[in-house]
């Protein structure tokens, strides 16, 4: 189960486990196949494998953690982002109001499904931050809160997220048993270096040829990553995407859309391939973490302060994380107007605060700019879509072929389902 | 008042007084607000977690509540029109509402059952609650003002030392969610952090209001608000008592507001000075928080109370003899007042900062990793039962609410009722279910109470 020439350059020669199940010559159709199987899989058989190869797992809740850390502890860093399952264990430690992804994402936990060696979580939400207390009560392995600064623009935001990110590195530390020098963290960020820069090559084919990779293709690519070590991503994307490019498919009259709502749950495959029936979705946010380094990391000074910089000053954005520098609503024009999609789909789970919040603002933010957008709410083990394709494909019909006189009347169609 | 209010005075009857003289701080606060603008007077947004009200009285800001806004609005049962505005607006109706009022106040110009609310000159906020940031960035959308946000770093392990000095007593469970709260070296890069931003924040107040900040003056100001808490400390700890003296969920949550609008004033220190005088008169005449103490039940509340039918709600326990003597509100929205902490006047920005940083901590503590300290006092406050009281709007106090009720059955001899409603939205409050809910919960208090009695005699 383990490739010799996958190893971590720059430190020790460690071989890494090959998590995936696809044989060297695959091709994209297989790829894409196996990728899906692994995104739907509620008890990720990678994990699995990563652990009876002897390997300690750090799971990390939404949105956002610096993986690097972890890669270079030589621990597998795994997104816990919930699952559409049965919920019989989580509903009883929770009340009525809480979102789904807090919720399967103990069930799976509870369930034996994910077993991690360390939980991490943050407080992205008033939701998700008790998790870690919830978490702890129930399970064996450490819960651990992180603390990301949401008073960027402070002068010592920086110094004080490097110190965080020193106290969890030395938690890994205690747990793999060895110590991680900074030589081992620069060359994980060379790793995740290179893993962002094939990310960004993903939504470039998207923005610019999206006839040749639906949103629910490119999801599955993308989501995948949160499941294995980096450098089998990269060289799953690095194999993937010429094939890509190659593809055969011609452009169709489908309207070019921003997909907006996916930050922490995730809308169910079924959701994103409605959506590709009708639409060209450019770009979004789903998964955001896993891009939220929008650039390379410095790999020429401290390492732990390159990342607590890059997090600050060269990150994207998201609904639950505040930088005045950064008005939400303002990201969000930018990335429709860099993604020159027409319109955009502002999209929430159900009882997620942050989320239903943010949709009043980028509503209002879109009206001003004449946008047309479609509003909705989703849960991830939501399972029917009909009625939604009605609506949007009413939506798609209107902004494509209404009269001008027409435009403001149908420049949004909101979709919320009252409760 | 620091704002314009009169005295508190003192009356030949105390019983009764920490209710006419609160209600009575209140309207001239609201009056004060009102007329702010007309006088040239700059305002400032604050939340009760982390208000840092001492920093901005060094300034001549007058203090706005949102949250106390908006949950006078239900307490006067307007809370609709305002709820409504905002859901015509966008918002969704799964989210706070008290964002949703506050929001619809602002859009209204101020109008509000309690006077006119002057828009923010500056608004300051802690992340002790996420819905905080939301909140403020709907400010920042509408106004020019300046919004500070101030990262507070939470407890990495769920142990609340709710008083300095005493033994931590750390299951195992606490113990695997890291060291951050025990660990010096963290606490004090933490408070590095917090004392940097207020630095930074003092630049901002200067800018804002053009008066230079004066060491001297926040030093008095801290003076008072380390009088208020040693009293607002007494109050609560001589509901020890039996009969106790007050209800902490009705008159408790009245208190608080006061401690919270007054803090680091005369009137909040001598009005907590002669609250302390009325709980003693109260214990020694044998009253409770209805005369003549009918006190069957000791609860404990753990939540925010349902404002929509608050005093119904409370009559609800009242009418089986059910007296709240303890109740986590008093504890997260007091700014840290229940804390044993006083600040240290010779070192008033440093120790500013220490104070802040413990007492959001002690807020979101009682919110997260309640267990503890609600087991604590079961014991200190010899508690029959537990209510717990989850609310729609707020995730922030009622998401580990299921989870901690587990932990209290697990740990203690108490019965606990969990019920869930809402603080603002009347659409979520069903009295009927409540009732039904709260008469079985004291039905079995009363069963618990009928066995204990019937195994003494037996043993006997």
């Amino acid at each position: 189960m383990t490739d010799p020439s996958n190893t971590t350059s720059g430190r020790d020669p460690v071989t890494v486990p090959r998590l995936l199940e696809l044989a060297p010559g695959a091709g994209l159709d297989e790829t894409l196949e196996h990728c899906r199987d692994l995104v739907e899989a509620p008890d990720p058989p990678t994990v699995r494998r990563w652990r009876d190869a002897g390997g300690k797992v750090l799971g990390h809740f939404q949105v956002y953690f610096p993986e690097e850390l972890a890669h270079a502890a030589g621990m597998l860093p795994v997104k816990v982002r919930g699952a559409p399952v049965e919920r019989r264990e989580a509903d009883s430690h929770f009340g009525s109001y809480i979102c789904s992804i807090l919720r399967s994402s103990l069930e799976l936990a509870l369930t034996g499904r994910l077993e991690v060696d360390l939980f991490v979580t943050h407080p992205i939400c008033d939701a998700a931050r008790n998790l870690a207390g919830i978490w702890a009560r129930n399970l064996p392995q450490p819960a651990r809160l992180l603390y990301f600064p949401q008073n960027a623009s402070s002068g010592f935001a920086a110094r004080y997220l490097e110190g965080e990110y020193a106290r969890l590195l030395a938690e890994m530390e205690d747990i793999v048993g060895r110590r991680v020098t900074d030589d081992d963290l620069r060359a994980s960020i060379r790793v995740f270096n290179r893993n962002r820069k094939l990310l960004r090559d993903l939504y470039e084919v998207k923005r610019e040829t999206p006839w040749l990779l639906s949103v629910d293709e490119a999801y599955c690519l993308l989501a995948v990553g949160g499941l294995i070590g980096r450098e089998e991503h990269n060289a799953l994307l690095e194999r993937a995407l010429p094939a890509i490019r190659e593809r055969a498919a011609r452009p169709q009259d489908k309207m070019r859309v921003v997909f907006e709502g996916g930050f922490c749950e995730q809308p169910p495959l079924d959701l994103l391939r409605s959506i590709a029936e009708f639409c060209y979705v450019v770009d979004d946010d789903l998964l955001i973490g896993l891009r939220w380094l929008v650039e390379d990391v410095a790999t020429d000074g401290e390492p732990l302060h390159a990342l607590a910089d890059a997090y600050l000053n060269s990150s994207s954005y998201s609904p639950v994380q505040h930088d005045a520098r950064k008005p939400k609503e303002k990201m969000l024009l930018e990335r429709i107007r860099d993604s020159r999609a027409e319109a955009a789909i502002v999209s929430a789970a159900k009882m997620c605060e942050p989320g239903l919040d943010e949709q009043v603002a980028y509503g209002q933010a879109l009206e001003e700019e004449g946008i047309p957008y479609f509003l909705t709410e989703f849960e991830e083990k939501m399972t029917s879509f009909s009625q939604l394709q009605i609506q949007l494909e009413t939506f798609v019909e209107n902004v494509l072929f209404a009269s001008e006189d027409w435009e403001e009347e149908l420049l949004v169609l909101q979709v919320r389902e009252r409760h | 008042m620091a704002e314009g209010g009169a005295a508190v005075t003192a009356a030949t009857d105390v019983h009764g007084r920490g209710a006419s003289d609160g209600r009575r701080l209140f309207e001239e606060w609201y009056a004060a607000l009102t007329s702010a603008p007309e006088r040239g007077e700059k305002a400032a947004y604050v939340f009760v977690m982390g208000s840092l009200v001492e920093l901005l009285r060094c300034f001549d800001l007058h203090v706005v509540f949102p949250e106390i806004n908006s949950l006078q609005t239900a307490v006067r049962k307007v809370a609709d029109e305002y709820l409504n505005l905002a859901e015509d607006h966008g918002f969704s109706p799964d989210v706070c509402g008290y964002v949703k009022a506050d929001y619809a106040v602002q859009v209204r110009s101020g109008e509000h059952p309690m006077g006119r609310i002057p828009p923010p000159d500056v608004a300051v906020l802690t992340n002790a609650c996420s819905t905080y940031i939301k909140w403020a960035e709907i400010w920042e959308r509408m106004y020019e003002a300046p919004i500070f946000t101030f990262d507070t770093p939470g407890s990495r392990v769920p142990v609340p030392l709710r008083r300095a000095g005493e033994p931590v007593e750390t299951p195992d469970w606490a113990s695997r969610l890291g060291g951050g709260f025990l660990d010096a070296d963290s606490f004090e890069a933490d408070r590095r952090y917090v004392e940097h931003q207020l630095r930074e924040l003092i630049e901002v107040c200067e800018r804002v209001t053009g008066i230079p900040f004066d060491i001297d003056r926040c030093r008095e100001v801290l003076r008072l608000t380390n009088e208020m808490g040693r009293h607002w400390r007494r109050v609560l700890e001589l509901n020890r008592q039996s009969p106790a003296p007050f209800d902490a969920m009705l008159e408790g949550t009245i208190y608080l507001g006061v401690a919270n609008a007054l803090r680091g004033t005369e009137e909040g220190a001598l009005y907590f000075e002669n609250l302390v005088e009325e709980m003693e008169a109260r214990i020694a005449d044998g009253l409770g928080p209805r005369g003549e103490s009918d006190e069957h039940y000791r609860l404990v509340f753990v939540g925010v109370p349902c404002y929509p039918i608050f005093r119904r709600f409370y009559e609800l326990f009242a009418e089986w003899g059910g007296t709240f003597v303890s109740s986590t509100y008093t504890w997260f929205a007091s700014g840290g007042l229940n804390r044993d902490f006083e600040y240290d006047l010779e070192d008033p920005l440093g120790s500013l900062a220490e104070g802040l940083l413990l007492g959001v901590r002690e807020a979101t503590d009682s919110l997260m990793f309640p267990d503890r300290a609600l087991i604590q006092s079961i014991d200190e406050y010899d508690v029959d039962g537990v209510v717990y009281h989850p609310v729609k709007s707020c995730r922030t106090v009622s998401t580990g609410l299921a989870a901690s009720r587990r932990v209290i059955l697990e740990e203690r001899d108490v019965l606990a009722l969990y019920i869930e409603s809402d603080m603002m939205d009347k659409r979520v409050v069903s009295e009927a279910q409540l009732k039904n809910r709260i008469d079985a919960f004291f039905e079995g208090l009363r069963s618990r109470e009928i066995r204990i009695a019937g195994s003494a005699s037996a043993s006997d």
